[in-house]
């Protein structure tokens, strides 16, 4: 089934499933990415949350920002959590106790819960096929408790817990490939999306809903906080990253990968790809790499992004 | 009357197995181990070969067999796992999610020690570190009381005044691999025991009373962020459903017994009557001590025995009502709380009677840890020795290690 | 806090919340306004979307209005409106 085609302008007059009031900070991403998300839901929706920014400044007891059935369990149970949900309301209906058609389900964990802590879950409950819609709202590190480095902090960011010091430039390891490791099971849709392109982001949320089975969306969360950048400028770190191929755009059906938005202009015309320099130097957490004795710790970062860029382009046979 | 069923050789496991058949919960999430795999695996069986409808959740853990539980039970599923030793250590922080997100989910504990060093036999360090967890707890002493346990935990989960996880415990390899004669229900009287689920209501955030599960039409938000000005207030609520249950497992047990002849309460005294000294205990080993408590009377001897079934709630009065002429207590336990004066049973029995007028000699008896046999010779010095402080008028060593090596 | 809390027996059970968001204003966070020109503004509704708060909202009218009460005063509308019709002016 293929759903309605989305436009902003409807979108723009549905109501938000995520309400004002909420406490996350000034500026946030994941706030961002949580209201898009929600505005490309379907019909019925039921939402599991793992423990992180989203989850405590949402529901500060008594208060709630969801406007839709919500459950938060722990940090790294949200896929097994939904695997409940998932099995349970497919019970239900079975049994003819269930008074909806179908109701939709939607994981949110940020990256610790993702890359790290929840790993195990995600792929179990991905190996079992359960019809859900992973989503990854990626801040880069544990923002809710400070910072702290995460299997999803880039290479050379500094954070609390891989500080750039006067040895070490920051965290010393690579982005773990996650959204790749989701292709790996096998499953109907993955995607990645950034909230400064809003439709293909809301698109590929209703596409990951309307698959049977498992769908994964990565979407890059920046934050003020722990980037080090002024709030105002959140969208903007969202769309140099994509401009500058350290977050391509691109979707994966059934294996399959596609280029999408910008990513799909870029490799299409190479020159539009800028140089990683402008996304780097905008945000705090890399400033420790604009000495010159760390200079060429950014020349790396432009090596290490290009042969990812180049192996994307591979995969998507656009090379 | 109400003994329609039919009489089943069934080990344990089997028997556990065949009462959640004949509940035929909407999910069945579980991860194997052992001592507990024969439950797992003869359900996935049933499940197999169509029948139960029951969506069976393989999961990848223990930790996500909670979790999916937790899921499956928020959206208004019934859900059932069972788990033994590590796993319910690795479920830990989900069974107090479990508890405090008022979820009755139904879980059996096939009783094993915990690592290090790894062991696969029966103690009850597993299920006893998790009596603060919030579930609530029952002990079964053979095949039989945990098919019938299997039954009643649901109605006693899903009561309107409790609303908590029910954990039941039976003893691994003694119980759980031991084939026993089970009588069982027919599945009607068992459904029809049962019921469907039902929901009490809950004040949404959109200020209507709605009821308490994930349902679409009538959000609610279950999980949230509870910081000191109410997290307290949640925890006093989950005392007060605790208080409720003890009421909830009599009637549910006394009603359960009009279908099967079989009454079941929060504890069960053996010969009690005119005892002087007396154990206390639960679990496999209370069978056994039963045996030895008959050979005792038939010698004279004023000896009689009480099994604890419900540890959570604790039934605090109803120990000192049915023990309140006994001399000398002999308090059995199968597991530590290493650095305390005594085992966890023996705590709360000890607890019980601090303020009670005439306190007796209470001594401490722990056995049986990584599946140490506990023959009834041995139950039999446990008896010579509560005698013996009986004759002395006070305990010289509190706590006991029994069938250890020195 | 002058406001008396509810006791144990007056909460929903499970720690359901029971009160929305709403009722909790976050525009007092903020240190600078977005302030629209309507006659700059051509409905394109990128500020609705990059707003965190949903506090940008869009009338039936097809016009935007922005609501303070929530509105913590993080600039994205101002920094990402193409039309330039948001402008930031100090509370």
């Amino acid at each position: 089934m293929s759903g309605e085609k989305l436009s902003l302008k409807d979108l723009a007059r549905k109501r938000d499933l995520l309400a004002p009031g909420h406490r996350l900070c000034a500026g946030c991403g994941a706030a961002i990415v949580a209201r898009l998300v929600m505005k490309a839901t379907r019909g019925p929706t039921i939402v599991a949350c793992a423990t992180g920014c989203l989850e405590v400044a949402t529901t500060i007891f008594p208060y709630t920002a969801w406007r839709v059935p919500w459950i938060h369990s722990a940090f790294e149970n949200v896929a097994s959590t939904a695997s409940g949900i998932e099995a349970g309301l497919k019970a239900l209906k079975r049994a003819g106790k269930l008074k909806y058609d179908h109701v939709d389900v939607i994981a949110f964990g940020g990256d610790g819960a993702t890359y790290d802590i929840g790993f195990q879950a995600i792929s179990g409950a991905f190996e079992r096929g359960h019809d859900i819609l992973y989503v990854l709202y990626d801040n880069e590190a544990y923002m809710n408790t400070g910072i702290q480095r995460s299997g999803g902090t880039p290479k050379y960011a500094s954070t609390t817990t891989s500080p750039a010091g006067k040895v070490i430039p920051g965290k010393l390891e690579l982005k773990k490939p996650i959204s790749h490791i989701m292709v790996a099971h096998r499953i109907p849709y993955v995607a990645t999306a950034s909230p400064a392109y809003p439709l293909d982001l809301m698109r590929k949320v209703r596409r990951g809903l309307e698959v049977e089975g498992p769908a994964f969306i990565h979407i890059l969360a920046p934050c003020p906080r722990g980037w080090r950048f002024d709030p105002r400028y959140t969208i903007e770190m969202a769309r140099l990253a994509v401009q500058t191929c350290v977050f391509p755009l691109w979707e994966a059906e059934n294996g399959k990968y596609k280029l999408t938005g910008v990513s799909r202009s870029i490799a299409r015309n190479p020159k539009m790809k800028k140089p990683v320099e402008e996304y780097l130097k905008r945000q705090g957490r890399f400033r420790h790499l604009f000495t010159p004795e760390n200079r060429h710790l950014v020349d790396e970062i432009q090596k290490i992004v290009d042969e990812e860029w180049n192996w994307l382009l591979k995969m998507c046979q656009l090379s | 009357m109400g003994m329609r069923g039919k009489v089943l050789g069934l080990t344990g496991d089997e028997a556990v197995a065949y009462a959640i058949k004949q509940v035929e919960p909407d999910v069945v999430a579980a991860y194997p181990i052992t001592p507990q795999t024969i439950i797992v695996e003869r359900i996935s069986e049933y499940v197999a070969n169509g029948e139960i409808k029951t969506e069976y959740i393989a999961v990848e853990s223990e930790h996500s067999a909670m979790s999916a539980c937790i899921g499956a039970a928020a959206v208004g599923a019934r859900a059932f796992t069972a788990t033994a030793s590590a796993g319910l250590a690795f479920m830990w922080e989900t069974l107090y999610i479990a508890a405090s997100c008022r979820l009755p989910i139904v879980m059996a504990i096939v009783n094993r020690a915990l690592s290090a060093p790894i062991n696969i036999h029966c103690d009850h360090s597993d299920s006893m570190g998790a009596r603060d967890s919030g579930w609530i707890q029952i002990y079964c002493e053979n095949s039989q009381e945990a098919y019938d346990a299997a039954i009643q935990a649901w109605k006693i989960a899903e009561h309107p005044d409790v609303l908590l996880p029910v954990m039941f415990c039976l003893d691994g390899f003694v119980l759980s691999h031991t084939l026993e004669n089970v009588h069982t229900l027919p599945d009607e009287d068992v459904k029809e025991f049962i019921g469907e689920r039902k929901f009490v209501k809950v004040r949404s955030h959109e200020g209507r009373e709605v009821p308490f599960v994930l349902d679409p039409e009538n959000p609610i938000t279950i999980g949230p962020l509870d910081l000191y000005d109410f997290y307290f207030e949640h925890k006093r609520q989950q005392v007060e459903a605790m208080k409720n249950a003890k009421k909830v497992i009599v009637d549910v047990g006394r009603e359960y017994g009009k279908i099967s002849g079989r009454e079941y309460g929060l504890l069960e005294p053996y010969k009690l009557e005119s005892a002087e000294v007396a154990i206390v205990g639960l679990g496999s080993t209370m069978g056994t001590a039963k045996v030895v408590v008959d050979k005792l009377r038939e010698k004279g001897r004023k000896v009689g025995l009480l099994k604890i079934r419900a540890f959570r709630p604790f039934p605090y009065e109803e120990v000192i009502k049915e023990l309140e002429h006994v001399e000398v207590i002999g308090v059995l336990d199968r597991s530590l709380s290493f650095g305390a004066q005594g085992g966890p049973l023996f705590l709360e029995i000890r607890s019980a009677f601090y303020d009670f007028e005439r306190r007796p000699l209470i001594s401490n008896y722990v056995y049986g840890l990584g599946g140490r046999d506990m023959p009834p010779d041995l139950i039999m010095q446990i008896f010579d020795d509560l005698e013996k402080i009986k004759e002395k008028g006070r305990v010289d060593v509190l706590l006991k290690f029994i069938g250890l090596r020195e | 806090m002058t406001e008396r809390l509810p006791g144990w027996r007056d909460i929903p059970i499970g720690g359901v919340a029971f009160k929305p968001s709403e009722e909790y204003k976050t525009g007092d966070w903020r240190v600078f306004r977005p302030v629209l020109n309507k006659e700059k503004c051509n409905r394109c509704y990128l500020c609705h979307f990059y707003c965190p708060e949903g506090a940008i909202k869009v009338l039936d009218t097809g016009d935007i209005e922005i609501d303070y009460d929530y509105c913590k005063g993080c600039l994205i509308c101002v920094n990402e409106c193409p039309r330039g019709a948001l402008e930031s002016v100090q509370e």
